[in-house]
């Protein structure tokens, strides 16, 4: 059985927070196990944070379209917003931030693709019709490896 | 954006009072441990306890108010929660920074 819902909002950091929030909430309710949750939340997090700080940077806010398809063994979650593409119209690469530099230097930034990445057993990125749409899969099982 | 502050020992141990160190209170977050920090003891621990989640511009913020404390300075961080814990391990800044399951271990623990 597939369980299927879509969850929409404005791009406002707040917005973000609740319906980030709210998407989490739905998906325990039917059944993924909480460390699960506990990781599609942070990717959901930095995901749609990239929409609300980059995609629709020095313009009005548009909608974030979230679509989520639960099965047994894995979670689709699709972002879909109508703003500015990524660079290149690709994903980026999500390097690990160099730790091994002077405490001066660390840097402050720079952690959200890669935490998508490490999150996340399956990514897609498609650029259409002036729309960014975002794929992100997780396993359900909590005991399955990551990445 | 609450911060409170107490010195025991050695210490200066700041609580975080909110839910979230996230994209909305980063910056504010910086400023206010700024002040907070300011001329206090060697050794500052972060108490996390109240925070059940945290994304990478909250984590930022926390590198930040860290490098804002000097050479001489530390951070450490206790009470994470498993969210918390997981967002600083897989981005290995557990290396960075001691971590403490909670503030009576962070206490106990004096790391001159």
């Amino acid at each position: 059985m597939v369980n299927t819902f879509a969850y929409s909002f404005l791009a406002t950091e707040l917005n973000a927070r609740s319906g980030i929030g709210s998407v989490v909430e739905r998906l325990r309710t039917m059944g993924l196990p909480e460390a699960r949750a506990e990781e599609v939340q942070i990717a959901l997090a930095e995901a749609v944070n990239n929409v609300v700080e980059h995609a629709y940077a020095g313009t009005d806010p548009g909608d974030v379209n979230i679509r989520c398809n639960l099965d047994a063994d894995q979670l689709w979650i699709n972002i879909h917003d109508a703003g500015l593409p990524l660079p290149d119209d690709k994903l980026p690469e999500g390097k690990p931030v160099d730790l091994n530099v002077p405490h001066a230097d660390l840097p402050e930034g720079g952690f959200g693709w890669f935490l998508i990445r490490e999150l996340t057993s399956d990514i897609h990125y498609e650029r259409k019709s002036g729309n960014n749409q975002l794929s992100l899969r997780f396993e359900v099982s909590a005991s399955a490896p990551l990445g | 954006m609450s911060l409170t502050s107490t010195t025991t020992g050695s210490a200066q141990i700041v609580t975080v009072n909110a839910e979230r160190i996230d994209a909305t209170i980063a910056i504010q977050f910086k400023e206010d441990m700024r002040n907070e920090t300011e001329g206090g003891a060697d050794r500052v621990i972060l108490d996390l306890s109240e925070v059940e989640f945290i994304d990478s511009s909250g984590l930022g913020a926390i590198v930040a108010a860290m490098k804002q404390l000097g050479s001489s300075r530390k951070m450490d961080l206790a009470g994470l929660s498993p969210m918390v814990d997981k967002v600083f391990r897989l981005t290995r800044m557990d290396t960075v920074f001691d971590l403490y399951a909670s503030l009576n271990e962070a206490t106990a623990t004096s790391n001159s």
